[in-house]
């Protein structure tokens, strides 16, 4: 009774952080149809207005929407990250089934290679390498990616690592099975579960790195809608107006929020079912 | 730590250290904009092709990458890491200067983490599923998803425009423009290390011999101070030194925000101006920095657990 019970809860929680989910990624696709004005279209006459029945969040300098702009934000945060966590979860998880697979030299240089990128601050990294390559999303991207594949590679090569040892693998490799089916046919079916779930409970902290460059000003760039920047905005105008910075960064919390819910119900989920 | 490790942890930062900076300078060898040009703009008038020409000479820019970065090399070692270009003094001189705010940043928020996070985290394994776990678990989940650049505006707001306690444009290193910076990385960080106190304590209070214990009679306070809180230590030692790392990095945000005359604070500038020695500079000294107190922690643990001292021999 009391496991079921306890099964319910993970569930109600797994439920609630998919509906937000889905409520988040329709704000994203709809965003045309959602924003009430166009979240580009300046009119100096209304700049700075305070939130009012029209303007429901208020008016940033050069008079833009302030929801419309949220609205689309939901895109570029929510696109920038999915698209982010798909890269470093690729790379990472290939570089470590390389290492490893085959062992040996491979999985040093790939293994030293993520040694130094551990030993070494991300965030720092990553504002030198977006600082130097200039500053736009698509390089803030690269940035975050430089310095988190290696939790994806070191987790999956233990797994391997574990997969090797396992009969059918070497009930495979008697049987002369090649390279190639070995990795894509044993190994990535086994690895991939708790690596996807790994993935999931990084979004929300991937999501609050790349906000935080664009924050920094290397990331997505004016006139983008992009809550990072949008914050940086906001800043200037902490004194006379503070909607600028309090309604983008509740759009980020909330966000943040379902990936961690949903991360964490996730995890809880393969916890209990192991 | 044996002599024989100690010396292998060093040889190992000596490498990682040489790979950052040889990255750090490939990167910015392979940046877009001409660093001559740029410095020249900067004093505020066209540069002359000239003059151009004078100042890559000058700064040995005409000279092949490997040759640019063995000088480079040679001149940290010596000390000498060369010329600002925005801020016209050496690099060392300015990194230095810089140093000692972020750490004191650093340090206070670091401490500040320890006192709330450290007591939070064992309550909260303590009351296993009761109401204050359930409390402090929700405060820690609120925590790692609020961003720390959100709670640094809100508490600027608040505390500098409606109440007026602190002066909103910053820019000093004093004891009371202190305070705001250091709560606002202590939230964040506090969230996630409360988080790892917990799972670590109770980890700790599912093993045997803690059920020995109690079986024993002996009362529960008395088995989480002498037994329990003696094992988690060394973890979480570790822990708090990794965090360390991004603490360092977390920084630059906050120091942005309440204008902290920092390291972090600089190198966003010094990025902005596209003033690569100091970028380099600043990477250098950030990862050893880094490397330092992580080799440090390594050496702590066998006065923290002495069975690791007495192991070696």
């Amino acid at each position: 009774m009391k496991r079921r019970l306890a099964l319910l809860k993970t569930n109600r929680q797994l439920t609630i952080s998919l509906v937000l989910l889905i409520i988040i990624l329709l704000v994203a696709v709809f965003a045309e149809q959602l924003a009430p004005f166009d979240p580009l279209s300046a009119d100096m006459n209304k700049s700075l207005t305070a939130p009012n029945s029209l303007n429901k969040f208020g008016t940033d300098k050069l008079g833009r929407d302030l929801l419309s702009r949220i609205i689309f934000g939901t895109r570029a945060s929510l696109g920038s990250t999915v698209i982010m966590v798909g890269i470093i979860f690729i790379l990472g998880t290939f570089l470590g089934i390389l290492a490893g697979f085959f062992g040996g030299w491979v999985d040093h240089v790939i293994m030293r290679l993520a040694d130094m990128m551990i030993s070494f601050p991300g965030l720092v990294l990553a504002i030198a390498i977006a600082g130097v390559l200039g500053p736009n999303l698509v390089n803030a991207v690269i940035a975050i990616t430089a310095v988190s594949w290696t939790k994806y590679a070191r987790l999956s090569r233990s797994l391997v690592l574990r997969i090797n040892e396992s009969l059918f693998m070497k009930a495979a490799l008697v049987t002369g099975t090649s390279n190639r089916r070995l990795m894509s046919h044993y190994i990535l079916p086994n690895i991939f579960p708790p690596m996807l779930i790994t993935a999931m409970t990084d979004m929300g902290t991937l999501m609050l790195e790349i906000a935080a460059l664009s924050f920094l000003g290397f990331g997505a760039q004016a006139p983008a809608p992009e809550w990072g920047l949008m914050l940086n905005e906001g800043r200037t105008y902490l004194t006379t107006a503070p909607w600028l910075m309090i309604y983008p960064g509740l759009a980020m919390v909330i966000v943040v929020v379902t990936f961690n819910l949903l991360g964490d119900s996730v995890s809880d989920l393969l916890d209990t079912q192991n | 730590m044996s002599i024989q490790r100690s010396s292998h942890r060093i040889i190992q930062i000596i490498i990682v250290l040489f790979g950052i900076s040889f990255l750090t300078f490939l990167l910015v060898y392979l940046s877009p904009g001409d660093p001559a040009e740029i410095m020249l703009t900067e004093c505020g008038n066209i540069p002359t092709p000239e003059l151009l020409a004078q100042a890559r000479k000058d700064l040995g820019l005409d000279q092949p990458f490997f040759v640019q970065y063995g000088s480079w090399l040679k001149g940290v070692v010596t000390g000498d890491m060369g010329m600002s270009y925005s801020f016209k003094v050496p690099v060392f001189q300015k990194l230095l200067s810089c140093l000692i705010p972020t750490v004191a940043l650093a340090v206070s928020s670091l401490l500040l983490m320890i006192a709330v996070s450290f007591p939070l985290g064992v309550l909260s394994a303590v009351f296993h599923n009761k109401v204050l776990d359930y409390l402090i678990r929700g405060f820690s989940f609120i925590g790692i998803s609020i961003p720390s650049f959100w709670i640094g505006l809100i508490l600027l707001r608040i505390f500098g425009v409606n109440l007026g306690w602190v002066s909103v444009s910053g820019g000093t290193a004093d004891g009371r423009s202190l305070i705001l910076p250091a709560v606002t990385l202590a939230i964040a960080m506090s969230a996630k290390y409360t988080r790892q106190v917990r799972i670590t304590v109770l980890e700790e209070l599912n093993k045997d011999y803690v059920t020995g214990a109690r079986m024993r009679g002996i009362p529960e306070n008395k088995i989480l101070l002498r037994h329990v809180l003696p094992n988690v230590l060394l973890p979480l030692v570790t822990i708090l030194g990794l965090s360390f790392g991004s603490l360092l990095g977390g920084t630059a945000v906050v120091e942005i925000i309440y204008n902290w005359p920092g390291l972090g604070n600089m190198a966003v500038k010094a990025i902005a101006c596209r003033d690569f020695p100091l970028i380099q500079g600043y990477v250098l000294m950030i990862s050893l920095l880094y490397m330092t107190i992580n080799c440090f922690v390594d050496l702590s643990y066998p006065l923290i657990d002495p069975r690791l001292k007495e192991h070696k021999s």
